[in-house]
Formats: C-alpha cells, structure tokens, sequence
C-alpha cells in the first residue's frame, strides 16, 4: 500500500468522524493558536523596544551620571550634584581625546510648565548644544533649531516637540510665538517631527528643548552638572572604539579608577539587551504555558486514537485478511494521527495569524507574524501527531487477525 | 489435477491457562484445483480453527500445510499476510464491508494492498462486480444494498485477486433463503468456471451444494465421500 492510498484511507476516517476529529484537534489547535500568538506578542514587543530605541538617534553612547557596580547595581553621585558635567562633555568633543566621536551632546532634562496664552503645559525642558539636534537625528517640521550664538549668550528661544507643541497651540503655527516658563519668555524658533518610535507615551515628543544656557539660568542654578551626555560615534565600526575613549578620558578627568567610575556608559544594544530581558522572560513563560497546552493537545489525539483502534478493530482484522501487512496498518493510524495533528496545525496557525491582526488594535500591543515560528508550530503538530500516534498504531498493528475478525 | 491444499498431521494446541485445549488432532487434507468442498461440523468441533488455518489467519502448532505449492506452516506475520492477498478470497458470515467505502472500492480495497495501480484496480474491480451481477451498484456504499447484494459485493472481493482458494466461512449465515439461494447459486457457477471453493458450515443443506464434504469433529476430520451419507449431529 502505498503512501497516497494510505492518505486518502486516513483522510476517508478523519471525515466520516468530523465531530470527533474536530475535537481531537481542538488541544492543537488552542495549543499552536496560543503559541503562534505569545511568541508574536513577544516579538512584538521586542520591536517596540527596539524601534524606541533606535529613535535616540544612531551609533549613540549614552553616558550618565552613578556607575554601575559589578553586581549591576547603581551607585548614585555624591549629594544632589551630578557627577557628570559640561566640562566633561567638552573634554568629550576634544578631537585629541577622543577620536573617534563625531558630536556630543549634554543634556540637563527638568520638569517645568509652559504657559501659551491661557493655555498650561506641563513638558521637559532639555537644556542641550546645538549638536542635540544631529546627535539625536531628530528633524524640525518648522522653523529652525537654535544657534552657537544663541547658545553663547542663552537666547530666550525653545524648539517644541510636536506633542507640546499640538498641546500649547492648538491653531496656527507656533513659530514665533511666545511661551512663558519660571517667569521668562521664550520665543518659539521651532517644532521638532515626531520621533519615530512608534511607541504611544513617548516623552521624546512632549519636550521644550532650549540652549543649556538658557536652561540654567531658568533654573536659577550655577551648577554645571549635566544628566546625560549623548555621544554619537563616527560609525558603527568605531563605537566600541569610542567607547574605550569616553571611558578613559572620563576616568582621568575624574581622576579616578575604573573601579571607582562614578559614571556609566551604556550603548543601544546594552539598553535593548536589558529591555528585550524582561520580554524574554514573559515570552517564555507565555510560551510554556502554551507548549503545555500542546502537549495535553497530543495526549487528547492519542486517547481517541486508541478509542478508535478498539472501535475499528473489526477493520483492521478485515483489512489484515486481505492482506494488510502489520507495517501497513501501523502506517494507516499513524498517517491519521499525524493528519489530526496537522490539521490542529493548520487551524492553529490560522487563528492565531487572525489574533496577531485583530489584536492589536484590541490591546494596543503590537504582534508580530514570524514565519519561522509558524512553520515551527506545524512542525510541533505534525510531531505530536505522530509522537502521539505512535502507541496507538502499534497496538492496531499487533492485533491478530482472528481475534480482530472474531469481535462481534 | 493437483493438490492446491495439502495438509498433513496438522495439530493446533491452545494453551489457556495451565489447561491445553487441543483443537486440531491431526488433520489431513488435500484439495484439488477447481474442487467444490464443504467443510461440516458442529460448533466447537474444530472447524472455526482449521479454517483460520485454511485461511493463514493463523499457523498449525504441528504439522505442514502448503498452499498453492509453497509451505506456509511457520510463515511470519507479514509474509502470511501477503500470501492471503495473492492466495485467498475470503467471504465471510458478516459480510465485512467497510461502511464508508463504495462497493467499487471495498472489492478493490485486496489490490490496495497488492500495490496495483489505481486506474487497473478499478478496471478489476468493475470486472468483478460485473462478474457478480451489481455492475450497476458500483456507487453504492453497503448500506444501500440489501443483504444479498453486500454478500455479492464481498464475493467480487474475494474474485478481484484472482486467488487459488474462495475460503467462505457461513456465507449464508446472515442471508435469507432467498439470498442464500441466490449466493450459493453464485458460488454453483463459479465453481463451474473452475474456481477453488471450500465452503465452512454447520447445515446439511448448505453443504450439499459441494461436490465433497468433509466432516469435521472433535478435531478430527473424515470424509463423507458422498454428501447422502449425511452428518451425525
């Protein structure tokens, strides 16, 4: 017998027990649509994070202030002070030092609440340089950024993010507009684009970005210190490079060993890697949960599959009479274990392809459809099929004819 | 003519328990080609044993047994199975018809496992079905067709494979006389074509249709030589 007949004979039993294959599928097919969907969940997320992520901007270093400590802690500066301030950022910029760094960008970040007219606002004010705007690869949708003059003399201006900017001007162009903050006038010079990620809350487009001078005298602060340093590398090739650079010129300004570092430098891979650690997790577990569903799926197939032997076994004596070999009959049920359990497969998948579409803009998470874990699931339900099939088939093969003839 | 069933000292012990139930106590038997015979006996004389052994559904624990030329006495499994695919067509009390096949496809389900082609075993299989009168039921499934019909069903299927033997164990069993008439009428012409029939029952009647019984009792077999002599029991 050959492998189409013994496909159409096992498909021939599937159908004439619809009712009863579609319930031995169900475990697989629950199984591979839950696993179809945690694992684009998953996916989902780790893209979120990632494109979040790459709107810093590219080949960016991003220094703070506190050290992380060899048990992954991190140790605060000293009193309220940062560690981190423009002196360093500018030592940062030194060709000399550091070769291989393209731009810097300080960045002091505060909050604060912007009045236009009658209307409240409360955003981020980034005090930065006028690299802020490359370093971060943002672009303006109207006006322009502020200038090395502007920053120089701390000009009264502020660059929107587009959030604010809808926030505080509702109607009519910003630019040149005034907003009022701590008291003092700024005159709106420009309105950034949204930054790309696709991330709903991010504050990357709710901010009020003004010249570091500027922001300090607002703050009424002397002090230098900063929060963040952006540094972007030349390249990809040359980031660990300028790694080692900020590292070391960072160390000697402090002047302190990299054991006592006071400050932190962490790339957009070591961000993924930590945000992705989370998603990991959960995905993982999600996907136990489903691959445990998977397998109580399979022991469902092999319990109706071993009903259906005590059923059929005056079939099989038949079949066994006119000359089905032993090897024969364990083909034909294990053949229509595995087409139950690709079938759970297929259905599966197509309900979770339809969840990874529908749910999104039901939980406002994205879900991924990957193709290797589709094919991967219908690999897992031809596997269990006839992982489950096997005991089952042997039994029908054992079976004498005689007896099997004889029950009546 | 030559002998197609040649048995000698054929013995086949059941062991159940610590008790030995002897079925077979030394059965000889040969069958001609084109012979018509009627295996007779009450229940529990042997007779369902010698024809699971007639029918390589099951081995002799002593003794040989060759059919159609090739000794088949302590044959495996698969091999067993194949010789009842080329050698035998069964015809059973139950018909045995799968329910969800078409009469066109329960006669050709033997060729199935023979590995003959599609196309040819639907060729056989029309032949046989018109062979026995229900080439216009070749689309019905069983359920559609009376108790003799299904009788003749499974009688193409035992002629599809062209074997040496038609093994039909209680062919009336399930039948009305009509029906019984009807197939064993059936198994008259076949017969007459030349085929190869040893017919299992428990009636007198059934068996005179044979052109020689034997009689089977107490695992033992004898020849009536001539139906007339009759059977005790």
């Amino acid at each position: 017998m050959n492998w189409f007949e013994t496909l159409r004979t096992a498909g021939d039993a599937v159908r004439s027990h619809r009712l009863r294959s579609l319930l031995t599928m169900l475990g697989i097919v629950i199984g591979i649509s839950s696993v179809v969907l945690t694992v684009g969940l998953g996916l989902g997320a780790q893209d979120k994070v990632r494109d979040q992520i790459d709107a810093l901007g590219s080949n960016l270093l991003i220094v703070s202030p506190g050290s992380s400590t060899g048990s992954g802690g991190v140790r605060g500066g000293f009193g309220s002070s940062s560690t981190l301030t423009l002196a360093d950022a500018e030592a940062l910029a030194d060709k000399a030092v550091a070769p291989d760094v393209a731009r810097v960008a300080p960045v002091t970040s505060t909050s604060a609440s912007l009045t236009a007219g009658t209307t409240n606002w409360t955003s981020r004010l980034v005090g930065t340089t006028t690299t802020w705007e490359q370093v971060r690869a943002r672009t303006l949708a109207s006006g322009r950024f502020f200038t090395a003059k502007e920053l120089a003399s701390g000009a009264n201006v502020v660059v929107l993010g587009a959030d604010t900017s809808n926030e505080l001007f509702s109607r009519g162009s910003p630019v040149g507009q005034t907003v009022t903050v701590n008291g003092a006038t700024l005159t709106v010079i420009g309105v950034l684009d949204t930054s790309g990620a696709t991330s709903d809350d991010s504050s990357e487009d709710d901010l009020a970005v003004m010249p570091i001078t500027t922001a300090q005298r607002l703050s009424g602060s002397t002090s230098t210190s900063v929060s963040t340093v952006y540094v972007e590398a030349k390249s990809a090739d040359t980031l660990s490079a300028a790694y080692q650079e900020v590292n070391a010129a960072l160390l000697t300004a402090h002047g302190v060993t990299s054991a006592e570092a006071d400050f932190s430098i962490a790339t957009q891979d070591a961000l993924l890697e930590t945000a992705n650690s989370t998603n990991k997790t959960m995905t993982i577990l999600l996907a136990g949960i489903a691959a445990i569903s998977l397998l109580v799926g399979g022991i469902g197939v092999m319990n109706i599959m071993l009903v259906s032997v005590t059923e059929r076994v005056r079939e099989i004596g038949l079949r066994k009479a006119l000359g089905a070999t032993p090897s024969a009959i364990r083909r034909q049920f294990l053949i229509e274990a595995s087409l139950l359990g690709v079938s759970g497969g297929v259905i599966g998948v197509a309900i979770g392809v339809v969840g990874a579409i529908v749910l999104p803009s039901m939980i406002d998470q994205p879900v991924s459809i990957s193709a290797p874990a589709i094919a991967a699931a219908l690999g897992v339900a031809l596997g269990l099929g006839v992982g489950f099939g096997v005991y089952p088939a042997s039994r029908a093969a054992r079976l004498t004819p005689i007896d099997a003839l004889r029950s009546e | 003519m030559s002998a197609i069933i040649a048995m000698s000292g054929v013995r086949k012990t059941y062991a159940t328990g610590a008790i030995a139930v002897e079925a077979l106590r030394g059965v000889d038997v040969r069958i001609s080609e084109g012979e018509y015979v009627a295996i007779i006996g009450p229940s529990g004389s042997g007779k369902s044993t010698l024809m699971h052994i007639l029918g390589c559904l099951d081995v002799p624990t002593e003794g040989h047994y060759s059919l159609a030329g090739r000794d088949v006495s302590d044959l495996e499994e698969a091999e067993l199975a194949q010789i009842r695919n080329r050698e035998i067509g069964f015809v059973f009390q139950q018909f045995n018809l799968l329910p969800d096949l078409t009469a066109l496809r329960n006669v050709a389900l033997p060729l199935v496992y023979a590995g003959v082609a599609a196309a040819e075993r639907e060729r056989r299989a029309r032949v046989a079905l018109e062979r026995v009168g229900l080439a216009d039921r070749a689309d019905h499934r069983p359920g559609e067709l009376s108790g003799g019909q299904q009788q003749r069903v499974a009688v193409a299927r035992a002629l599809v494979t062209e074997p040496s033997m038609i093994l039909a164990d209680e062919p009336t069993g399930n039948l009305d006389s009509v029906s019984s008439a009807d197939v064993l009428g059936l198994f008259r012409e076949l017969h007459v074509a030349g085929r190869t029939i040893v017919l299992i029952t428990h009636e007198n009647e059934i068996a005179a249709q044979a052109g020689r019984v034997l009689t089977i009792r107490d695992g033992e077999i004898s020849e009536n030589g001539v139906v007339e002599a009759g059977v005790r029991g």
